[in-house]
């Protein structure tokens, strides 16, 4: 990363795998239980969170020194809820098709407690770029996991990848399914979406033995 | 010494500016689009009714209407009537495609009379009877446009909803559930049965078209339910209209 300083590309990759959002702040755990049962839907999801992250982290890092302490949290929730309405709106204007598929996302993005913990933790107490920097680096982070979760979820839940049949058609018996396999229809439902972010965490702290907390 | 920001009265200054701001710029967003916004809904709502009577560009197993630009012109072309069923009687209008079903839904609750569009589309010498219908899914809204012959056999189906969960009962608008109810029949030995998307159907490949059921999917039960709710509630209204016809 020439471009980037070592602490600002810190701020990019820590949350990708060391600081994670979801597997090690275990943030934004509902979101990726609720919608990771596609993979399309979890990097479009992704992508969204990526936007409104990294713009609402600079709006508030702006604005940092005059917001009152007192309604700070109403101050964020009311610069989430207002970014994502003008970008639902917009889409709605200028890309009809794409804002159906986000359909429900855009009203998940505003309860995303992610969007909230790095307003409160990073925006808050440092200048614009690094809070732009930190956003990005975050929503990457939780992106990855969507989109593994999402990945297994769709491909042991329906036998598809992106609406695709990758392993042949259940009902005419082509492909895996001539062996007998059965698409798992559980994969599809929350619980195993939970089981899949805990073997994450799991695999995560296992090959690094510092992520582990003691109790 | 307190902080500037701290104090009570720059706390109430702060949050009237800024719900002042933000609203003002809500309220210029949506007012600046909402024509263009308006007529996408119109676009979508043609495209929806021409989906159901089979004008599409379907590829593969995706569902694709036709584009934006010839839209306006296959309408035309293929919708050659649009009339209000009202009590029993026809009303030609051809703004029918936008009468808001929920509004109409919710006047006949106040115990008015309800409006009922229905469209006649002309594809290739066949009829196309198509009728908006709208109900509950498990979140919010659904509704669908219902593509049928003289007899009430279902020739087409589009639906939507407005938040069913995604890869699950968001799936109700992808082909492979869409495209069972052709051929469907809603009646059975002469009177209205709906159609149920039912869980043990037992029928997958949906051989048998006469059972006036299709296959449920996996993980949406509530979404299917308001799917088979929406049939018998609302296609029920128009069959005194296609008992009419045939006599």
């Amino acid at each position: 990363m020439g471009l980037l300083s070592k602490k600002d590309s810190k701020l990019i990759l820590d949350p990708l795998a060391d600081n994670n959002p979801i597997t090690i702040q275990v943030l934004g755990i509902c979101s990726a239980l609720a919608i990771t049962a596609q993979l399309k839907a979890s990097i479009v999801m992704s992508i969204s969170v990526l936007f409104v992250l990294g713009l609402g982290n600079v709006v508030i890092s702006l604005i940092r020194n005059i917001i009152p302490s007192k309604i700070r949290i109403i101050v964020q929730l009311t610069v989430v809820a207002a970014l994502v309405i003008i970008v639902d709106l917009v889409l709605k204007a200028f890309a009809y098709e794409l804002s159906k598929e986000l359909s429900v996302f855009v009203g998940l993005i505003i309860t995303n407690c992610i969007i909230m913990g790095r307003f409160e933790a990073f925006a808050l107490g440092n200048g614009p770029w690094r809070s732009f920097l930190d956003g990005i680096g975050n929503a990457l982070g939780y992106g990855i996991i969507l989109i593994i979760v999402g990945f297994f979820r769709e491909l042991l839940g329906s036998g598809t990848l992106l609406g695709f049949q990758v392993l042949g058609d259940p009902i005419d018996k082509t492909g895996v399914y001539a062996f007998g396999y059965e698409n798992n229809g559980f994969m599809l439902l929350s619980p195993m979406a939970l089981i899949v972010v805990g073997l994450i965490i799991w695999v995560q702290r296992s090959r690094n033995k510092a992520l582990i907390e003691d109790h | 010494m307190e902080k500037r920001t701290e104090k009570n009265s720059y706390t109430v200054f702060f949050a009237i500016i800024m719900v002042v701001i933000v609203g003002a710029l809500l309220a210029f967003t949506a007012s600046a689009l909402k024509e263009r916004i308006a007529e996408n809904k119109r676009i979508e709502k043609q495209q929806n009714i021409l989906y159901a009577m089979g004008v599409n560009e379907n590829e593969g197993n995706k569902a694709n209407f036709v584009s934006k630009d010839k839209v306006g012109e296959s309408f035309k072309k293929y919708i050659t009537n649009q009339f209000v069923i009202q009590q029993g009687n026809e009303s030609p209008d051809d703004q029918a495609y936008l009468i808001d079903i929920k509004k109409e839904q919710e006047s006949a609750k106040n115990g008015n009379v309800r409006r009922l569009p229905l469209f006649i589309g002309e594809k290739d010498e066949k009829k196309f009877y198509i009728a908006p219908i709208r109900g509950k899914g498990l979140w919010d809204a659904i509704w669908a446009y219902i593509a049928m012959d003289e007899n009430m056999v279902v020739q087409g189906a589009y639906f939507d909803h407005k938040g069913e969960t995604p890869g699950l009962g968001a799936n109700i608008k992808e082909r492979f559930f869409m495209d069972d109810f052709i051929g469907e029949h809603l009646m059975s030995n002469g009177t209205f049965k709906g159609i149920t998307v039912s869980k043990s159907n037992g029928d997958p490949k949906n051989d048998d078209k006469t059972d006036n059921e299709v296959d449920a999917i996996a993980g949406a039960t509530i979404t299917g339910d308001g799917v088979t709710a929406m049939i018998r509630n609302e296609l029920k209204l128009y069959v005194p209209y296609f008992k009419n016809l045939k006599n």
